[in-house]
């Protein structure tokens, strides 16, 4: 609001620029523009590199602006490659079910951190926050897993981290804001805490939870490390693998097994890398547009700490 | 006044009585919201409490048939290893170096693209930079370090680009000298757009009078932006310097684990990595977990004093 004025007052014909602010707002265009093509370039490049022939590509190393040659023999292989669709399946799996499991626990932590003078508040929150700042650590966590017999189901995926106490506190903060007057007289039309949460905080906080499930799966879609150390790399983990551990296989290691093992997929092996990045990544660029202001919402309720 | 003396202890002990009748009585009112609580605590018991009781082996020659036994004790032993250890001054080294370089660099420059953003005076010129700016930020970890990979690599345009500067020496992941900028570098292009979110929110939120007020004053863009912009966003600022210092022992291990490679151990491995190929790839559980509680412990004592020193000096303060 505050910037709007301001915005006003500049663009009114009767303020003059002096001169070192006209010259200031044309650098600060060229800054910008050139750190947005930064950004934006990487991803033409894979783009283009990705349609390009492979023997060509191998021997131009310099930066590209349009695909050499035309190839879509890489997609090819891709579509072809059981383990990513495997993955791709895997992780919508983790994806939505994890996501669900997620939000069901955040609003039950939520809940309770937002009512006001219930006994165990605060130590419930200093046990909770606690953990944003210390843990046990890796080696600890892994044989924690090992010890709930966890280790290597797709239980550990969706359990081991069920709330994200940095998302708790954008819940809280969002069910805190709403006017305890609502939630007083349903309790004294005899509604219980149940039917608070479900039928009138839920619906009334429904951006910030939908600002909470872009962010709990996109975390699930682009998480690794945990599929990592707590699923084996024998049959039965491949089976469960997510595609980001597919991805670490094709895209660090060049492994091209699972690239049905063709022969010329060692030559074509660049050309499917970036095929299989594009393969990976569209889905959620292309989510992206539509959604943006949800997920930089989300940023400002977390920046109001509670 | 006499009288109230007397009787203050004993009207104490009723009024305690009466309290702890009371909170039971809310308890039980509200019995229902602490059952729904129940599967929240259960989580925080059993995936991070428990293992955090599970450190306690980081004092033990821990054997995964026996489980924890407290006739493995061993004291302080893997911890006086780790300290005189040929790789604990590298470690430190490494991790530290990579952590004050992604501060002191990454840390700034989304503030100062908030800055320039807010000046922007077109609104479409700005959502596109906002929009395009944003988009690292939801690349996989995974994805961005293969990107990186292939960029910096032998084959890589970025390689390319420095040799016309007259590097020869090929993949640039295979020179230490290359580590930290292709990690601060890559950093900033994933993270600065999305961290700079937070500080244009901070900007939107200042009051246009104190604007008004510094124009009176005869201020220009620039004093107006010293005097007034940067004090409004300082509390911003300093809590988000608070968080940053939180993740200082923690930094980057999914990272540094998916680009370095044994040829750059000596600048690349720090210490959460050492944890993770002692521990899960030695099988050298006891020790990684002495390893890792060291730099749990140091990490924790860096957030408390980084939140008291600026409780003291500005009064802004995570809790």
């Amino acid at each position: 609001m505050a910037k709007k004025d301001r915005d006003m007052m500049d663009s009114a014909p009767k303020v003059k620029l002096s001169r070192g602010e006209r010259i200031f707002g044309v650098f600060n265009i060229i800054i910008l523009s050139l750190f947005t093509i930064a950004c934006l370039y990487p991803f033409w490049y894979v783009i283009v590199a990705s349609f390009s022939e492979s023997n060509l590509l191998m021997s131009h190393p310099e930066a590209l602006m349009l695909p050499l040659g035309w190839s879509t023999k890489a997609y090819e292989y891709v579509f072809n490659t059981k383990a990513i669709w495997t993955g791709y399946g895997n992780t919508i799996f983790y994806v939505v079910v994890g996501t669900a499991i997620n939000i069901f626990m955040t609003l039950l932590a939520a809940y309770f951190l937002s009512r006001k003078n219930l006994p165990g508040k605060t130590f419930f929150t200093i046990f909770i926050m606690f953990t944003m700042y210390f843990s046990g650590g890796m080696i600890p966590g892994y044989l924690n897993i090992q010890d709930l017999h966890l280790y290597n189901t797709r239980w550990v995926l969706l359990l081991h981290g069920a709330l994200s106490t940095y998302n708790l506190i954008i819940m809280r903060t969002a069910m805190s804001g709403i006017d305890d007057s609502l939630t007083e007289s349903a309790m004294l039309d005899g509604a219980g805490h149940m039917t608070i949460l479900w039928k009138i905080l839920v619906p009334l906080c429904k951006a910030t939870i939908a600002v909470l499930v872009l962010y709990y799966g996109v975390a699930h879609w682009n998480s690794w490390f945990p599929a990592f150390i707590y699923l084996d790399d024998d049959a039965k983990g491949k089976t469960m693998q997510p595609l980001q551990i597919v991805l670490r296989r094709i895209l660090i290691l060049t492994d091209m097994t699972d690239t049905g093992g063709a022969e010329d997929a060692a030559q074509i092996a660049e050309t499917i890398k970036y095929a299989t990045i594009i393969v990976s990544t569209v889905p959620i660029l292309c989510l992206y547009p539509f959604l943006q202001k949800y997920f930089t919402k989300g940023v400002m309720v977390g920046a109001v700490k509670g | 006044m006499g009288k109230d003396k007397v009787s203050a202890p004993a009207k104490a002990q009723v009024r305690r009585k009466t309290d702890w009748a009371r909170t039971w009585k809310i308890i039980r009112k509200n019995k229902a919201v602490y059952f729904m609580l129940l599967p929240v605590i259960l989580y925080y018991v059993l995936f991070h409490y428990k293992p955090m009781y599970g450190v306690i082996i980081a004092f033990m020659d821990y054997n995964p048939r026996r489980g924890i036994d407290f006739n493995d004790w061993v004291g302080l032993q893997h911890f006086k290893d780790f300290f005189t250890g040929y790789y604990f001054g590298r470690l430190l080294a490494n991790t530290l170096k990579l952590s004050f370089a992604t501060l002191l660099i990454g840390f700034p420059i989304p503030i100062i693209l908030a800055l320039l953003i807010n000046e922007l005076r077109s609104k479409k010129f700005s959502k596109i930079v906002q929009s395009i700016t944003y988009m690292p930020h939801f690349v996989s970890m995974v994805v961005l370090c293969a990107m990186v990979r292939q960029f910096v690599g032998g084959n890589g345009f970025i390689t390319a680009f420095m040799s016309l500067f007259g590097y020869e020496g090929g993949n640039l992941l295979a020179n230490g000298k290359y580590w930290i900028p292709i990690y601060v570098v890559s950093n900033i292009w994933q993270g600065a757009g999305w961290g700079s979110i937070v500080y244009l929110a901070a900007l939107t939120s200042i009051d246009s009078q104190l604007y008004d007020a510094a124009k009176v004053d005869g201020a220009n863009r620039w004093k107006q932006t010293i005097h007034v912009t940067i004090p409004s966003i300082l509390p911003t600022i300093i809590i988000m310097l608070i968080m940053r210092v939180g993740q200082i022992m923690g930094i980057g291990y999914e990272k540094t684990l998916l680009l370095y490679n044994e040829g750059i151990y000596d600048v690349a491995d720090i210490i959460s990595t050492y944890v993770y190929r002692m521990g899960l790839l030695n099988r050298q559980f006891s020790f990684s977990t002495a390893v890792g509680l060291f730099n749990s412990v140091v990490n924790f004592a860096l957030v408390i004093i980084a939140n008291q020193i600026s409780k003291k000096t500005t009064e802004t303060s995570l809790w």
